[in-house]
């Protein structure tokens, strides 16, 4: 074609990009070139939002928190669990009919059992070279081996109280067992003798103590619920209490927070659980209300970051230690009244304990699995907890991460209990409103429960 | 959600430890700054959060963290365009007396690679055209629809025919849907839709007589405009027609989407152009470019810039933005194509010619300034234009005239750098299908397609003002005479009167709706009691039952 001499000598250049540089040859990897020009990546809120929201529909998809129940579980319910602090698989549990069993947890099946009591056994713990103590109703603490005896041997040593025991915990280092019963009783596991070395009680109470528990970091302190609804802590250094607090109702379980030596969780009769700080009793640091029914037990997480409860409601909640309403529950249509939980050592597990004399075995995260994962299934799964994170507050994808299949009888509760708990509050209201201005003053809720403080 | 405003203004930190607020930036601070700048530029997504005036410690202190990552997204993405590993092409003239518009094609065909020079062909198609072409969103396949119905898909780089039908009836417009696997086609009476094989798969019957159609990928979503004015919106991968109004302003002219936010123009008969989402069924915006029919209109990939050509021979530049004019142009003809490239080359058919022009718009400069020349010209040899597009990612312009189609080589047109996971011009059949199952689980609802595609997760504080209002129960109740515009008449104009009666007349409120149901509950009662009286009259006494109590 004949061209203008005036446009002959232009500089061009055009694109030019071969098929064969997008595949290395002999390879059948295509090349993915990236382009972060924002312009290349139209509706990107849009899209991520929408990712978001799959995230957290299939989150919800996977949950399936419950793995199975152990073995052939108890005879009778279950009301006491020890998870052995030396191992990751073992932990103990006890029933209603005196029988405690030894339970593998990668095997799912019991490893040994004896009967220990001839009554409820009432509380258990490890010993550091994992040994087992139990205490019962029928005023005994026992001692066995599960590790290198036969089942149903005889105990290695019996320790014996004036009352019937509640419950039971041991030292952190030291061979000294605290066991409660109208006192606690500290006995010593170095010397033959059988009966407590020391007692302590807060002078004025004379009610059972229901639950003791040592604290394990800042391993000296102890702290005590009582039957007369006080929680009470102690001193071992000192062999004196320390500090008592009244609260509206009963405690049922105390656990320490394993990360913040001074902090634990009260388990209440009024259907909270109550996170205090032992320098500061006079107020909570954060209520946990969700239970309809009253808390059985609690447990923090290893992390010291969740909690888990057992209530008699038949549910088992999940909760952040930061925030008032757990972020799971869980629930079998067969689990009755749930006396007991635990968390396991590795933070991925959760074991209960309930009425029917069944021990189940749940996720800790109801969506997590726990099997080895691709370098590519993680990195998803990581990107869509960020997405989920990022996009939270969405209505949509909150909605959607709330939402819980619950009984219908704990709905039903809950829907009266919230009925009554708004009677109560307008009732309160009313009293204000035609009493002197000032004269009933507000009480912050974290510290209406704390009827009295003595030191 | 905070809004994405990533990056504040890097300070090193070792220039603000240096003392003085005005003492000078050594010179590495000043790259540093310089280089944040740039990236905030470029990859930054607006304006940064204030931090300093937030009182609240754990706020600040998350937002700050948030701020910092943002910033750091931006300088890695900046980081990251040494892996960019094509330019762009570009056609310079070397001396002052050369003009780029007089290069020919065959100057171009003889200066580049072999390679590339093949994607520059004719197609003679001569008696069943005037064709309409439309690339693949990867810019691999073509889709060819002849006038007089015939239909032809290729994958053009390597010559190969997918299929080729002959309709025997009229076809209007044709389009590819997501991939390369589905297209729809506007025929005589209705919509069909072909798979890759040229299989009829589905026959859209709620469109009527189209004359336009257009895709939105990101939504799956077929929108269609016909005659009637109707524009209709079908969802491709659910099937559903998600919406369908009327536009009221008889058949369109011109056809097109943003593809940045989703929103549809249309062109019509009076100048207007109006701007239309599925969410309402009025149009979202109006204007007016043109005096006389608009042609043809196209906007550019960033959203930012719309052109349009009418029957008053004017190319008109908007910035639909901030819906006002920026430049407009003198075209001999009146464009009857339009079409925007990556880099915003922008192509106009008019009569049987193709101008193409640069620089129409720059998103970077505040003053547009008007272009002298167009950048490339083609055609003069007798192939009446119907449609331009652009073949995404490549320096290539489609031109379909009556006498077949043309592929034509423009030198700086084509997005150099490819993003492989939006869309691979090199994609193989696994990543198309794990593209398409990706695409799908990413469809975005017909509901988000809005003005600003951001709006998402962002605070709606309109609406929480308008619901705290509602919520006062003290307040006043609101005069409509009050909020009449006041036109200085007098008080008691007929109109105020009209208005006092009857101005909540189509309001339904609360009291409004409790006042029906009694007046529904009393009129049955009403009704209840007559029948009784009926009966207790008898059939031939009845209608002198009294009316009222």
């Amino acid at each position: 074609m004949a061209t203008c001499a005036t446009c002959v000598p232009q500089k061009i250049k055009a694109l030019s990009r071969s098929a064969s540089s997008q595949q290395a040859p002999g390879t059948n990897v295509t090349r993915q070139p990236r382009n972060l020009d924002p312009a290349l990546h139209p509706f990107e809120r849009a899209r991520e939002y929408t990712r978001a929201l799959n995230a957290t529909k299939l989150e919800r998809m996977f949950a399936q928190p419950f793995i199975a129940q152990l073995g052939k579980g108890h005879v009778d319910g279950v009301y006491t669990l020890a998870k052995d602090p030396k191992s990751l698989e073992r932990f103990a549990s006890g029933s209603g009919d005196g029988v405690v069993k030894v339970w593998d947890l990668p095997s799912q099946d019991e490893i040994w059992q004896t009967q220990a009591h001839e009554n409820l056994v009432k509380g258990m713990c490890w010993t550091g070279d994992q040994k087992l103590l139990s205490c019962g109703s029928d005023r005994t603490i026992k001692m066995y081996d599960p590790y290198n005896t036969p089942s149903g041997s005889a105990p290695l040593a019996t320790y014996l109280g004036q009352n019937a025991f509640t419950s039971i915990t041991k030292h952190r280092t030291e061979p000294a067992v605290a066991a409660s019963s109208s006192v606690i009783s500290i006995y010593d596991l170095s010397r033959p003798s059988t009966t407590a070395t020391q007692t302590l009680a807060w002078p004025t109470s004379i009610d059972t103590i229901t639950t003791v528990s040592f604290n394990q970091t800042e391993t000296s302190i102890l702290a005590s619920a009582a039957t007369d609804r006080s929680v009470v802590l102690y001193d071992m250094r000192t062999s004196s209490p320390l500090h008592r607090a009244v609260l509206n109702l009963a405690s049922n379980a105390i656990s320490w927070n394993p990360m913040e030596a001074f902090n634990f969780a009260v388990a209440n009769e009024d259907h909270n659980i109550y996170i205090f700080d032992m320098r500061n009793m006079k107020r909570a640091l954060n209520i946990l209300k969700d239970h309809v029914a009253a808390v059985m037990d609690v447990e923090f997480s290893p992390t010291g970051e969740e909690l888990v409860s057992a209530s008699y409601d038949r549910s088992v909640r999940l909760w952040k230690r930061n925030e008032g309403h757990s972020r799971d529950i869980y629930h079998t249509k067969r689990m009755q009244r749930v006396f007991s939980c635990r968390w396991t050592p590795d933070n991925n597990y959760i074991i209960s304990g309930s009425d029917d004399g069944n021990i189940r075995l749940w996720r800790a995260r109801a969506s997590d699995r726990q099997g080895v994962k691709s370098a590519r299934q993680r990195q998803q799964l990581e990107y869509d907890a960020a997405l989920r994170e990022r996009y939270k507050h969405m209505p949509e994808v909150r909605r959607i991460a709330r939402h819980r299949h619950v009984p219908k009888q704990v709905k039903k509760a809950g829907e009266i209990k919230g009925e009554e708990l708004k009677a109560i509050k307008r009732r309160e209201e009313n009293e204000r409103k035609h009493s002197k201005k000032g004269d009933v003053a507000r009480r912050s809720e974290r510290e209406k429960m704390v009827l009295a403080t003595e030191q | 959600m905070a809004s994405g405003g990533p990056s504040r203004v890097a300070v090193a930190p070792t220039s603000r430890a240096a003392g003085a607020p005005t003492a000078a930036l050594d010179p590495e601070a000043a790259a540093l700054r310089k280089r944040a700048e740039e990236a905030k530029k470029a990859y930054g997504r607006g304006k940064s959060i204030q931090i300093r005036n937030i009182k609240d410690k754990k706020l600040r202190g998350n937002l700050r963290a948030l701020e910092d990552r943002y910033q750091d997204a931006t300088l890695k993405a900046k980081d990251a365009e040494i892996l960019l590993e094509n330019t762009s092409g570009y056609l310079e003239p070397e001396g002052e007396l050369e003009r780029t518009y007089k290069v020919r094609q065959q100057d171009i065909l003889n200066d580049v690679a072999i390679e590339t020079a093949k994607s520059g062909f004719e197609l003679k198609l001569e008696g069943l055209g005037p064709y309409t072409a439309n690339y693949t969103r990867n810019g691999r396949e073509l889709l060819l629809a002849g006038r007089k119905g015939h239909i032809a898909t290729m994958d053009w780089r390597d010559g190969k025919i997918g299929c080729e039908l002959q309709l025997g009836e009229t076809v209007r417009d044709a389009k590819w849907l997501h991939n390369n696997q589905y297209f729809a086609v506007a025929q005589k009476k209705y919509v069909y839709i072909y798979d890759h094989a040229g299989v009829e798969i589905h026959n859209l019957q709620d469109h009527v007589d189209v004359t336009n159609m257009e895709f939105l990928p990101f939504h799956f979503l077929l929108a269609t405009i016909g005659n009637a004015g109707y524009l209709k919106y079908q969802d491709t991968s659910t099937g559903k027609l998600v919406m369908q109004m009327p536009t009221k302003q008889g058949s369109p002219t011109a056809f097109g989407q943003n593809p940045h936010n989703a929103i549809i123009h249309v062109g019509h008969q009076n100048g207007t152009v109006s701007l239309w989402s599925p969410n309402d069924t009025k149009p979202l915006v109006k204007m007016l470019p043109h005096r006389g029919p608009v042609r043809a209109l196209a906007v550019d990939r960033e959203g930012h810039y719309m052109v349009s050509t009418g029957q008053d021979s004017k190319m008109a530049v908007w910035d639909i933005r901030m819906f006002k004019e920026v430049n407009n142009y003198f075209l001999r003809q009146p464009g009857t194509s339009l079409a925007i490239s990556d880099r915003n080359l922008t192509a106009v058919g008019w009569g049987t010619q193709v101008s193409i022009w640069r620089d129409l718009f720059n998103k970077n400069v505040n003053d547009q300034t008007k272009v002298q020349s167009p950048y490339m010209s083609w055609g003069g040899e007798g192939q009446r234009v119907e449609r331009v597009s652009w073949c995404p990612y490549e320096d290539v312009l489609g031109i379909g005239h009556d006498k077949g189609f043309s592929s034509a080589l423009v030198p700086g047109a084509g997005e150099a750098n490819f993003d492989a996971l939006e869309a691979n011009p090199y994609e193989n059949t696994k990543q198309r299908q794990q593209a398409e199952v990706k695409a799908l689980l990413n469809k975005l609802q017909p509901e988000m397609i809005s003005l600003n595609p951001d709006f998402i997760g962002n605070l709606d504080l309109a609406s929480a003002e308008q619901r705290k209002k509602e919520r006062d129960l003290d307040r006043k109740p609101e005069d409509p005479v009050a909020n009449l515009k006041n036109r200085g008449r007098g008080k008691n104009s007929s109109l105020r009167k009209y208005l006092r009666k009857k101005g909540t007349k189509n309001i339904i409120d609360e009291r409004k709706v409790r006042i029906q149901e009694l007046r529904k509950e009393q009129a049955k009662r009403e009704k209840e009691r007559r029948g009784q009286k009926d009966i207790e009259l008898g059939p031939a006494l009845a209608r002198f039952a009294r009316k009222g109590p």
